[in-house]
């Protein structure tokens, strides 16, 4: 116990200089970006028009006239006290508009996480389990298909097909347009997440397919298999009892590792469909220089990766003998 | 008797890719034949890479889906279809194979033995065989990593040992183990054989094979180049050239080295593969070679020691 609460501490403290980096990296590549954030914002045949007092009045409120080292630190100043910061597009908290974009987007990506994972492996396993026959020929060369398929294409096929021929789904958003706050329901939120969750889903079992056809391919090959078919045992009851339990390891890597590919993946998804998540707030902060809010929703989603890896290092030492047993003797 | 095990002529090759996508049959084991008795433990001489290994696969019906076999193995009376060897194994043909990594890694020891049955009756008697092999009822909650190298080895027997078989292959049983821990071993393999099982021992080890076999099979690249009793070894009375220099390589029989080394597969043409190290060799020996028998026993050579 003791053990593992060294290696949680040890991660923590290697999770705050991870952060601390990562937020200083956007904000160096925020700093040298061209865009200029007057122009982006305002617009310039607004500035054309505005006398020189204005102008001032919303460089400062955009903070061109702050010298980056003073803007970086007074954001993380602020940041350690548990202030994010108000974005200055949306005129909100920052807490506030990631906290409510990350809502509609933890319904999208944890759909496709527990999706691709899912399916990932069951294809996987089945392919590796089943390697040079048919079936395998057939999951990997789908795998192939999808793994050369950018997200964002897939997206809109899918709103194409789905959405604007078939008219089964709504060609964006994350609730019916112009309905109250208060009356949609979760089979809305469900309708509206569907096509986005699918897009990410068919993306994410590919990577995770390959990866675990190839650890199953190599138990498949190992000693202990063949002595199981050397005591009789069926492939059915192989692959049930030896197989999975030994997949079992590297698949909790892979699916957790998977939580960056599919927060990545859901900025080019959310901007296709228009969904109100927090990968397009991404998007529109980085293109519209809204610095608290980038900065915010960097460290958040480089949080939320970082915790799922952590989360399947730990798992490793409940799930791995070898850990739990080593360290519980020592 | 009925012989247990019987097999004629087996010759085991696999294809693989030559140049480009020509492909090519090696062959590994060659014109292999083998008796065995109830009662009798046989062993399988030869130093790795003779193919050894694969004569066990081939007898269950184990080997790699790019191997083709030939010739005739006859269990218990009956053809050993791969149909059948699918059937009896693990059940009247038991395979205790090298080492722990044979084990699943990620599964307690008592599981494995049970082979995925909870039943009370499954429970007690993989209880009862492994304090057979004076394992305590620990070892049941035991992972593999967690066997010394003595422990695995007897976890594996007795693997074999919760099935009532009439075969029992073991693969090199004693790599690893100390000189006691060994004996050890190969006696529970003797005591098998004693209550009518017939042992089939593949080993490297040909002094350690003595000590309980009843027959032995001298084994070279492939190829089976005698098979005589246990005694002849002792008595002297041995046939082919490289038993002899098998036999003298032994230090308590002189430690004497030959020169060459052992051709891997594939590189054996028509004749004796060990033509080319044999000190006796004749340009006949490159043609074909008949396996006779020859002064009680049975020799694949032009020219054997001893006889009239």
């Amino acid at each position: 116990m003791k053990h593992r609460l060294m290696f949680t501490g040890k991660k923590l403290i290697r999770m705050a200089l991870l952060l601390l980096g990562v937020s200083l990296a956007a904000f160096l590549l925020m700093s040298a970006s061209p865009l200029d954030p007057l122009q982006t914002n305002v617009g310039q045949a607004a500035l054309g028009t505005m006398s020189q007092e204005q102008i001032a009045k919303l460089e400062d409120y955009w903070g061109a006239n702050t010298p980056p080292v003073e803007r970086y630190l007074g954001w993380l100043g602020d940041f350690v006290r548990g202030d994010m910061g108000t974005s200055l597009l949306y005129r909100q908290p920052v807490s506030q508009v990631i906290g409510q974009r990350l809502q509609n987007s933890l319904w999208l990506m944890a759909f496709a996480w527990v999706i691709s994972g899912v399916l990932g492996l069951t294809l996987g396993v089945l392919a590796g389990a089943n390697r040079g026959k048919p079936v395998d020929k057939i999951i990997r060369g789908y795998c192939w298909l999808i793994s050369s398929t950018p997200a964002f294409w897939l997206a809109l096929v899918l709103l194409v097909v789905f959405s604007v021929w078939l008219g089964l789904f709504p060609i964006g958003l994350s609730v019916p347009i112009g309905a109250d706050a208060a009356s949609v329901t979760l089979a809305d939120r469900l309708y509206h997440a569907f096509l986005p969750a699918l897009t990410l889903s068919i993306t994410g079992v590919a990577n995770i397919a390959m990866h675990t056809r190839e650890k199953m391919a190599d138990i498949m090959e190992s000693d202990y298999v063949l002595f199981a078919k050397a005591r009789g045992e069926s492939t059915r009851s192989i692959v049930l009892r030896h197989g999975l339990r030994n997949v079992a390891l590297p698949a909790i890597t892979l699916q957790f590792a998977s939580i960056s590919e599919i927060f990545g993946g859901s900025v080019l998804v959310e901007q296709v469909f228009s969904y109100p998540g927090l990968g397009q707030a991404a998007v529109n902060a980085g293109l519209g220089s809204d610095l608290p809010l980038l900065l915010g929703i960097t460290v958040v989603s480089a949080a939320i990766v970082f915790g799922g890896n952590l989360i399947a290092d730990l798992l490793y030492g409940v799930v791995d003998p070898k850990i739990r047993r080593g360290v519980a003797r020592k | 008797m009925e012989p247990i095990l019987e097999v004629k002529d087996l010759s085991i090759s696999f294809t693989q890719y030559g140049r480009g996508t020509k492909q090519v049959l090696l062959p590994v084991i060659r014109d292999l034949s083998l008796t065995i008795a109830p009662g009798q433990v046989v062993a399988v001489v030869g130093s790795s890479g003779s193919g050894k290994s694969l004569l066990a696969h081939g007898i269950l019906g184990i080997l790699p889906y790019n191997s083709h076999m030939a010739g005739e193995i006859t269990f218990l009376g009956q053809p050993l279809t791969p149909k059948r060897a699918e059937k009896v194994r693990g059940k009247e043909i038991v395979l205790v194979p090298q080492g722990v990594t044979y084990l699943d890694p990620l599964m307690k020891v008592g599981p494995q033995i049970r082979k995925g049955r909870w039943d009370q009756s499954a429970r007690q008697a993989s209880r009862a065989v492994l304090e057979r092999y004076g394992l305590g009822a620990d070892t049941e909650e035991r992972y593999p990593f967690e066997l010394s190298g003595g422990m695995a080895r007897r976890v594996l027997i007795a693997t074999a040992a919760a099935e009532t078989p009439k075969l029992v292959i073991a693969d090199e049983p004693t790599p690893g183990l100390d000189a006691r821990s060994a004996k050890r071993v190969l006696g529970h393999f003797r005591e098998m054989a004693d209550s009518g099982a017939g042992v089939l021992l593949i080993t490297h080890d040909l002094e350690l094979a003595l000590t309980i076999a009843d027959r032995v099979a001298v084994f070279y690249a492939g190829e089976t180049v005698e098979e005589a009793n246990a005694a002849d070894f002792t008595a002297g009375k041995l046939r082919h050239p490289y038993t002899r220099a098998l036999w003298n390589a032994l230090p308590q029989n002189g430690f004497v080295p030959i020169p060459g080394a052992q051709p891997g597969p594939g590189e054996v043409g028509e004749g004796c593969p060990f033509a080319p190290r044999c000190p006796k060799q004749q340009p006949e020996c490159l043609g074909p070679v008949p396996y006779r028998e020859w002064d009680g026993g049975l020799v694949h050579c032009l020219d054997p020691e001893g006889g009239e």
